[in-house]
């Protein structure tokens, strides 16, 4: 069977409802039992006491993309079937530096504010709150909002090709940047005064 | 007793998976979300779809004419936009599931002795609006834009995962008494 499967017949799409339940349900467990239901261990990549959201976003990140490939390679799945969000170079820069903004203040980013509700927390109930109200707010100052929205569209386009180089050497670049980072994390933290939360 | 001097165990409240093993199951959960969907995971998109189908339930007119909401409303009938919708709602679940077994399901408002829970709420709800926002712009967040499409390889994934993070870095240091 070829992935993906769904778009490719071999489930039946009646069954996608079913697999978002049972796929948030890893994706939320996996999320609070790393940690991300809390804001202050959340911050902690920032301020060095605890690289926790770092170590754990790039193995993630890595994990799918060498899993991918290595099916791709076997011909267990298509690589090239798989939705590839457009990139749109202002409005992904601009969005980008917005939510960095709102992650400082607020300390979560939208799922890991989702897991936090789920376990209890009032302060993250508030950030989702303020998801809604600044959605709503984008919805309807979208006129003003459209020129750079809809500016600098380059399709589907793949980092590696950005970068002429192949998939493979882009992502084997990936893993050493990453080990490097996973490197300076834990040498940081050692030095930086303990934070309790 | 300070609860803080306990050593970790998994039903004390303060027990967390290695973030590496955390983070090979995440990458598996993704990987498995791609192999059968096609597509990858996502958050921010479950409440855009809230504020979508609530605009066009109270003033279907205003939605229809919008040029952001209609993008949404063509396809409100394939299953593939509320699929996020029942996404989050797992997330929710398996997020319980998680603070129940490792002892961590309470009321509370989480934030540094330094700040009032007033503060850390304003913050908080603010902060928000401006990821809400901002992941409009930029088609996708830290799961749907920046994860997700860091395992496709999307150009768009690297770009925003770097704003998030850099813009981040930045706006931590100006708040550090929020935190630290």
């Amino acid at each position: 069977m070829t992935g993906p499967l769904i778009p490719l017949g071999y489930i039946p799409e009646a069954w996608n409802n079913v697999f978002a339940v049972l796929l948030g349900m890893g994706f939320g467990f996996t999320l609070e039992s790393s940690g991300f239901s809390s804001s202050r261990k959340i911050m902690g990549t920032f301020y060095g006491y605890d690289f926790v959201v770092l170590k754990v976003f790039f193995t993630a990140a890595i994990t799918a993309v060498v899993g991918l490939l290595y099916l791709d390679q076997i011909g267990w799945a298509d690589f090239s079937a798989m939705y590839v969000l457009p990139t749109y170079m202002a409005a992904a820069i601009t969005g980008g530096v917005i939510m960095g903004m709102g992650f400082a203040m607020g300390g979560y980013c939208p799922g890991t504010s989702f897991c936090a509700v789920a376990i209890g927390k009032i302060d993250a109930l508030l950030f989702s709150a303020g998801l809604l109200v600044g959605i709503f707010i984008f919805s309807e100052a979208f006129p003003l909002m459209e020129k750079i929205y809809e500016s600098g569209n380059l399709g589907a386009l793949r980092v590696n090709e950005a970068l002429g180089i192949s998939a493979g050497l882009f992502t084997f670049l990936l893993i050493l940047i990453a080990l490097g980072m996973f490197w300076v994390a834990t040498i940081v933290q050692g030095k930086v005064k303990k934070v309790e939360y | 007793m300070e609860k803080s001097e306990e050593k970790p165990g998994w039903r004390k409240g303060n027990f967390y998976v290695n973030p590496y093993l955390g983070g090979l199951m995440l990458g598996l959960v993704l990987l498995a979300t791609f192999y059968i969907t096609g597509r990858g995971l996502g958050a921010s998109g479950a409440v855009k779809n809230t504020v979508v189908t609530t605009v066009h339930t109270l003033a279907p007119a205003h939605a229809e004419s919008s040029h952001y909401y209609s993008k949404f409303l063509s396809t409100n009938t394939q299953p593939m936009n509320n699929w996020l919708v029942f996404e989050v709602l797992g997330v929710l679940a398996g997020a319980f599931l998680s603070g129940l077994i490792y002892n961590r399901l309470n009321f509370r408002i989480e934030h540094s002795p330094k700040i009032t829970s007033r503060r850390r709420l304003i913050f908080a709800f603010a902060g928000g609006m401006l990821f809400g926002f901002g992941s409009q712009l930029a088609r996708g967040c830290t799961s749907g834009a920046a994860l997700s499409g860091m395992a496709v390889l999307s150009a768009a994934g690297f770009i925003t995962m770097m704003a998030i993070f850099g813009t981040a870095y930045v706006f931590a240091y100006i708040l550090r008494k929020n935190w630290i």
